[in-house]
């Protein structure tokens, strides 16, 4: 379990997180939703340990991550963030590959190259092990930096944005993905996903947090937080959630 | 096969530069005197110049997640010259290890001016780095200029500034085996400093100390710079032009190519020094004319030809 307590965030002056107390269970996957500005991608730095916090607390698992060291705290989680504008000419192997870092520090055992292998076969990247990120689409090139992650082999998944400016079919593609790995069993993980996208978070995620001018605006199951009448609040715009063939189907009027 | 082709390639090219000057080798009994005083520094001097400063853009691009930076555009050559020149006029007599550390120390300082600068350039046109590098050098470079001529310094400064090869003679470049010693570290660092090319969160999130990496990479960056500054003077280009060819076309992953990369600046500039060494024979054209002229054409195929990089989004 990821427990925020009393979080603040101050950068440039600007307080961009105020007084966040939350929790994300460790079973299942938790959207992180909110209006553009409101802290989400802050939010999410924060809990991979990458961006230190100006006051409050962040433990992992009963593990305070900002003081972990930072080779404990990559084989703890897993982070994705947003892409750089230069895309790396690496191989989707390389790539992969690289995900073992943390564990192997630059030697990789049998068992690094069993597990990127393992990880390439779950994101069906194993034909295009060859090709080179900048010769991928979009969508293949994101699977391949998901696999990455994947490879690191952490109990959390930490994402933000991973369906930036792809289609509905790479994007629901990754969606299943993520969901899949969260699902119960003995290799779970929890993910944890910044999302844009309301359709994908009422499909996809068991547990949101949402968030409005930085402060913790709901902590809650998915449908409890992702009601019309909270929605609605949440992006100060008429959001309506209806119910169809057994899912919810998020309107914005 | 391929591997063979370039390697005769170069061994061609090696013997070519041994064989062409203006003496003639075979004239008299000093034709192995000429050999290891003058023509093996010189060949030495152009294959670890070239690797070094290839190398050395290799890093900056990856530290910076930018295919347009070179050591010539991060204020690098501009401040080892400010050190050399500091430590000039200070202790006109110290032995040129002092001048390499006080020049390597001050180059460190520029690149870190340049880090700290780009941190704050949006990332979005990746056109508008070199040009913030291109003004931080031209200031750099500027201040160097006005010292050295107001203390009667300008001619030093020449020779720092157009690489070239006719002045290296067995005792005057072996510090550029430095840049052997730093290629080596850098292999060691190289996994590191490719993973900083995914970008500093992404590096961290893996474990890596991506401020240390970076450190790291900076010193051997400044110090293969300095070291070949100091012996032969500045090359433009090589760290733009030959970097952007090995990672066209075998990718960023440092530790596979460094030895290519290494291997593709020390043959530019050999070609290019034996190339300007012929045009004009007797006479000589310094080397880096001759690859900047290359270099520029290369350039331009380079920006043409290359993908847009700012509709990926990683």
């Amino acid at each position: 379990m990821i427990r925020i307590s009393q979080l603040d965030l101050t950068r440039d002056g600007r307080r961009i997180l105020k007084g966040i107390d939350a929790q994300v269970p460790a079973a299942g996957l938790t959207a992180v939703i909110g209006p553009n500005g409101a802290g989400k991608s802050s939010l999410l730095h924060c809990m991979a340990g990458l961006l230190p916090p100006s006051a409050g607390t962040i433990t992992v698992d009963g593990t305070d991550i900002v003081a972990a060291r930072p080779a404990n705290r990559a084989r703890l989680i897993a982070m994705l963030p947003q892409g750089t504008p230069v895309v790396p000419r690496l191989s989707v192997a390389d790539l992969v590959a690289f995900g073992r870092w943390p564990h192997h520090r630059g030697h990789p055992s049998a068992t690094d190259h069993a597990i990127i292998r393992e990880s390439m076969i779950a994101f069906d990247l194993l034909p295009l092990a060859d090709r080179r990120l900048d010769s991928l689409s979009g969508g293949q090139r994101q699977r391949a930096f998901v696999a990455m992650a994947h490879a690191q082999s952490t109990p959390w998944l930490l994402l933000d944005e991973p369906l930036a400016a792809l289609d509905p079919k790479y994007a629901s593609d990754i969606m299943r993905r993520l969901h899949a790995m969260s699902r119960p069993g003995p290799d779970a993980r929890g993910v944890v996903v910044v999302l844009h996208d309301l359709a994908m978070a009422a499909r996809y995620a068991d547990w949101v947090v949402s968030l409005k001018d930085g402060r913790l605006f709901a902590s809650a199951p998915r449908r409890e937080a992702m009601n019309g009448a909270s929605l609605t609040a949440l992006f100060d715009t008429e959001i309506l959630v209806d119910r169809l063939n057994e899912s919810d189907v998020i309107m914005v009027r | 096969m391929r591997r063979v082709v370039v390697a005769i390639g170069l061994i061609g090219l090696v013997f070519a530069s041994l064989s062409i000057g203006a003496a003639d080798l075979s004239s008299d009994q000093g034709g192995a005197f000429l050999l290891t005083v003058s023509r093996v520094p010189r060949t030495a001097a152009a294959l670890l110049a070239g690797a070094g400063l290839a190398l050395a853009g290799a890093v900056v691009q990856l530290a910076v997640q930018n295919r347009l930076v070179e050591p010539g555009l991060t204020g690098t050559p501009e401040a080892a010259m400010a050190g050399l020149l500091a430590i000039t006029l200070i202790a006109p007599g110290a032995p040129l290890m002092v001048k390499m550390v006080a020049a390597s120390t001050t180059a460190l300082a520029g690149t870190a001016g340049f880090l700290l600068l780009a941190r704050h350039v949006p990332r979005q046109d990746p056109m508008l780095l070199p040009l913030v590098g291109l003004i931080y050098a031209g200031i750099l470079g500027a201040g160097v200029t006005g010292v050295a001529w107001s203390v009667d310094l300008m001619q030093y400064l020449g020779t720092w500034q157009a690489g070239e090869f006719s002045g290296v003679l067995r005792g005057r470049y072996e510090l550029l085996w430095i840049i052997a010693i730093a290629g080596g570290l850098l292999y060691l660092a190289a996994d590191r400093i490719t993973l900083l090319g995914l970008g500093e969160d992404r590096a961290r999130s893996l474990g890596l100390n991506a401020r240390q990496t970076l450190l790291a990479g900076l010193v051997i960056v400044a110090v293969m710079v300095t070291a070949t500054v100091v012996t032969v003077g500045v090359l433009p280009f090589v760290g733009l032009i030959i970097p952007n060819l090995v990672s066209r076309w075998r990718g960023d992953n440092l530790r596979a190519n460094l030895p290519l990369i290494a291997l593709a600046g020390g043959t530019a500039v050999l070609a290019s020094d034996l190339i300007g060494r012929l045009i004009r024979w007797p006479y000589e054209i310094p080397a880096g004319t001759i690859f900047a002229v290359a270099g520029a054409a290369i350039f331009l195929w380079l920006l043409y030809a290359a993908p847009s990089q700012r509709d990926a989004r990683g």
